[in-house]
């Protein structure tokens, strides 16, 4: 800890626990840890107002490794357990860490309702798009005919996309990031920290010994300016080397044009609206698989998609107990017993 | 005309109709009503698990059986003595155990063509004119038809007028037996306030039953059933769930913290959801979730949160509930699970009642799993079984099971509540932040191995904790074999030692030592008790004890059970609990099961336990 002006300001170290971080070397678990810890340190939060709610996985042990309150909780089940302590302590910064076999297969279901109810809650699902901690069976986020150690033949299952999923889910915050880029990851941590609501951020997240290199295309400084863009509000949507292409919307449809040979500018293309749902749906369909190099290939979308007010579950918890004090007056335990009707015998 | 009074000391009453003829509304106004009156009383409702099954026929009769009488009331009744049969299916579905000589009202619109085509009569007959009825007084109205004339002035459809017909009923029950109609005029203004036309129709209704019973010359005697000799003290009305409701609540006041119920609807424990959600005035927290397992998860949340957090269910959810129970078990932190019980396994029997899921409160979780169990023993008890079952999560830190099931839950006795300042406080202690720079040790245990409830957001005792085996004390990740072994030993000594925090087992009648005991729990008290009274009255050496506690048992409990030659457990089951007292005492027992969906009768008790004392 250092003191500055009086006031004690934490470090990312102080967040750290006494605990050996047991994940594989060079997981992009690592990754993520730092970036949590650095920026819980830079908005100044109180470790004892901070809980971190896990399920089961890889990801899930994310708890034991910070200095807060945490719970490493049942499989899929993080989100429940989470709703419950939000309504009991609605003062409290709750994180919810998650992966994809957690928070979209065994845990899908209470993902939906978490993300409905808009608890004021974040939730980190960390994607690598394998089991790793039962030793890489394919995931509900595995590309199709995925051979893993269940799957010889390929697997059949057609993939969930998460972000997808989180707004038909009517997800008021929906993001994605990746491990390989801490600035971005800081800043989405920081919107996800900001924002009022339950918000969603999905991390792509290298699992190096079981499908080492799934998100490479999109995070190796190579591929990446052609493969992802990054959405900033109010912006143009570009990417390229250069940024020298940009999408435009040709009625409904995006399409991808060249700023420098196909005599649009700037001006013409498709500027992000964070606020925007039905663009926000579009963005989600971002989904194309860079290796199939399809010529209409979209680049996949990173940054927040979709930001929205929306009122929180438990602020309207609090409210309805208000009301009803109000309504009918503190209850009275004499007037609970005797119910409505009694009788003497004397 | 003149008219009779006879004194009768006690009567049962089943009201049967189709589902939709509202019986269940009528027999809970006529319970009201009785209880106003004085008399001890014990109600049965008996539904279809369809919300609307098909009119008319056997499977749509929903019915509500009432006993009430001026002595000690135990159980709702084997038998009637009045049956008032809507239609055709009521009456075969029923007649079967009708007192011979008892009193059958028919509603003789209910009897066409069709319905006794539905009620699968043979073509041609008809049980008001083949003579089937001989030996019962069968008293014959035209309810439809009365009703609709009654209300021939009203602005109503047709089909809006025949909803009034129980309330017809009501009041000729009424006037039989000699009842004011206040209490049901003032429910009824409640209910229909916002519809002046609709409460009018249903006063005349009843107001016209009243009438007829009154003047019509083919009724000539009305029956008086006094007061019983119950305690001094004021009474009320209470339903199992009800009581089960204000007992949570009175238990989170009493330990000064919020109360949070998570829940998943599923009969017959969903009105402990609606009872709940309807006191937000006391600071409770209803939440609907998604799931039974997310039901439990959520509460297990607020118990981390520092609440007296509570979910309910019956079998199928105590079944999903399962791998959370473990979680909390491993946590160690209070939670209450109530089971309503239904007859079982799988979707099995929602509307009926059974004893079944003592087994799997008891066993029914991965792992060395203990965890305490309670049963609630009638509709009344369910309020001392709640305050029991939270005062025990709270101060031993553990998840505790409370079982009761769909006949208790939905059947209602008078019930002499306490007053607020007589019911004792449940001290609650949480952690503080540490002094002297002490480390905090999550997993640390006092003298009864109760570890301490540091909430999230309390300074200084950031901690982490999960389903994974702890290191005693520091409840950081152990994988160690001695550890584990002695985590294992640790909670179930935990749970053992709230043996010395409970009373000891007594008795509920009988001699301190004899012939035989009966031992039960749950819903079964009433009967057994009424059987125990009434053979000890004919001179039998017996006794009955009833069980709050189901585990850990009653310290005294072996040496109780040594004081008797035959131990009789009765249950609605196939054997629970008398497997359970074999393997815990190596001792002999007598099981009495029935498994039938519907409670043990005095009767068939009874003579199951002289052929026992006898053969």
């Amino acid at each position: 800890m250092s003191t500055t002006n009086g006031t004690i300001q934490l470090t990312a170290k102080d967040f750290a626990t006494d605990q050996d971080v047991r994940w594989c070397p060079g997981c992009g678990d690592y990754s993520i840890l730092k970036q949590v810890q650095t920026v819980f340190a830079e908005l100044g939060l109180d470790r004892d107002q901070v809980a971190i709610i896990s399920g089961i996985g890889c990801s899930s042990r994310f708890p034991y490794y910070m200095e807060t309150y945490g719970m490493h909780s049942i499989h899929g089940r993080a989100p429940a357990v989470a709703s419950g302590l939000k309504i009991a302590n609605p003062g409290l910064h709750v994180w919810v860490i998650t992966g994809d076999g957690d928070g979209l297969s065994i845990g899908g279901n209470h993902l939906l309702h978490l993300l409905r109810r808009n608890f004021n809650v974040n939730v980190l699902l960390f994607n690598n798009q394998i089991y790793g901690l039962t030793k890489g069976q394919y995931s509900p986020t595995s590309e199709e005919y995925k051979i893993t150690k269940s799957t010889p033949l390929g697997s059949l299952d057609h993939p969930v996309n998460p972000l997808a999923f989180a707004l038909g889910a009517e997800g008021s915050f929906v993001a994605r990031s990746m491990d390989r880029d801490p600035k971005h990851l800081k800043e989405m941590l920081r919107r996800c920290h900001e924002h009022i609501g339950t918000s969603f951020l999905e991390v792509y997240q290298n699992c190096n010994i079981f499908n080492d290199g799934a998100f490479f295309p999109f995070t190796d400084k190579d591929t990446k300016p052609e493969t992802a863009i990054f959405l900033e509000h109010g912006q143009p949507l570009r990417f390229g080397k250069n940024m020298e292409k940009g999408i435009r919307l040709d009625c409904f449809r995006p399409q991808v044009v060249d700023l420098e040979n196909d005599g649009y500018s700037p001006g013409d293309l498709w500027i992000h609206d964070e606020t925007d749902i039905c663009k926000a749906h579009m963005l989600s369909r971002f989904f194309d698989v860079p290796a199939q190099h399809k010529p209409s290939y979209l680049p996949r979308p990173f940054g927040v998609l979709y930001a929205a007010e929306r009122p929180c579950y438990e602020d309207q918890l609090y409210g309805q107990l208000k009301q009803a004090v109000g309504q009918k007056g503190e209850g009275s335990l004499d007037g609970l017993l005797a119910g409505t009707t009694t009788w003497e015998i004397s | 005309m003149n008219k009779t009074t006879e004194i009768q000391e006690e009567v049962t009453i089943k009201f049967a109709g189709d589902s939709g003829d509202g019986m269940q509304l009528t027999g809970t106004l006529f319970t009201d009503n009785t209880a106003l009156s004085g008399s001890d009383l014990a109600t049965f409702p008996d539904f279809p698990a369809e919300i609307r099954a098909p009119q008319g026929t056997l499977a749509g009769v929903s019915g509500f059986q009432l006993h009430f009488g001026s002595r000690e009331i135990l159980t709702p009744g084997d038998e009637y003595d009045v049956l008032v049969a809507m239609n055709a299916a009521a009456l075969k579905s029923n007649l079967g155990r009708m007192n011979p000589g008892s009193t059958i009202i028919v509603n003789t619109d209910g009897f066409d063509k069709k319905n006794l085509r539905l009620a699968k009569y043979e073509d041609g007959h008809n049980p008001l004119e083949d003579g089937s009825l001989d030996g019962f007084e069968v008293l014959e109205m035209q309810v439809t038809k009365l009703t609709r004339e009654s209300l021939i002035d009203a602005p109503l459809s047709t089909k809006e007028k025949d909803l009034c017909k129980n309330m017809f009923v009501l009041g000729f029950l009424y006037w039989r037996y000699n009842r004011q109609m206040d209490s049901t005029i003032e429910f009824l203004s409640a209910k229909f306030g916002r519809k002046p036309e609709i409460l009018e129709a249903n006063i005349t209704a009843l107001k016209a039953g009243y009438h007829y019973g009154e003047t019509t010359e083919e009724f000539t005697t009305r029956y008086n059933v006094k007061a019983a000799p119950l305690e001094k003290g004021t009474y009320r009305n209470v339903m199992g769930n009800e009581a089960l409701v204000i007992g949570l609540i009175t238990a989170a006041q009493k330990a000064g913290i919020p109360l949070f119920y998570g829940s998943y609807p599923i009969t017959p424990a969903s009105d402990v959801l609606h009872g709940l959600a309807r006191y937000k005035h006391f600071g409770v927290r209803t939440f609907q979730a998604e799931d039974e397992i997310a039901a439990i998860c959520a509460a297990i949340g607020a118990a981390y949160g520092g609440n007296l957090a509570v979910t309910g269910t019956s079998g199928p959810g105590m079944a999903l509930k399962t791998e959370a129970m473990g979680l909390a078990l491993m946590l160690e932190l209070p939670l209450v699970i109530c089971d309503i019980q239904r007859g079982g396994p799988s979707t099995g029997l929602p509307t009926k009642t059974e004893q079944s899921d003592l087994l799997q409160a008891l066993y029914g979780r991965n792992g060395e799993s203990p965890m305490p169990v309670l049963s609630a023993s009638s509709p009344a008890d369910c309020f001392e079984a709640a305050l029991e079952a939270s005062r025990i999560a709270l101060q031993h830190m553990t998840p505790v099971i409370l079982l009761s099931d769909g006949y208790i839950a939905n059947g209602a006795e008078p019930w002499k509540f306490p007053k607020a300042k007589d019911i004792p406080e449940i001290e609650v202690a949480f952690k503080k932040a540490p002094e002297n720079g002490e480390p905090f040790l999550p997993y640390g245990r006092d003298e009864r191995y109760v570890r301490e409830w540091a909430v999230p957001g309390t300074k200084g005792l950031a901690h982490r904790i999960g389903g994974l085996e702890k290191q005693a004390g520091t409840g950081e990740v152990s994988y160690d074999p001695a550890n584990h072994e002695y985590m294992v030993k640790i909670r179930e000594a935990k749970v053992e030692k709230i043996a010395d925090f409970i009373p000891e087992q007594k008795l509920s009648a009988g001699p301190e030592k004899g012939r035989a005991l009966f031992l039960g729990w749950g819903s079964t008290y009433g009967v057994i008790k009424s059987v125990v009274q009434d053979m000890l009255e004919e001179g039998y050496m017996v006794a009955h004890a009833h069980l709050r506690h189901l585990r850990p048992f009653p310290r005294n409990l072996k040496a109780l059970l040594d004081n008797y030659e035959t131990i009789i457990i009765p249950e609605i089951n196939n054997g629970q609990l008398s497997k359970v007292i074999r393997e815990k005492f190596l001792r002999e027992v007598v099981p009495y099961n029935k498994i039938q969906g519907v409670p043990i009768t005095k009767a068939e008790l009874s003579d199951f336990a002289k052929q026992v004392l006898e053969g």
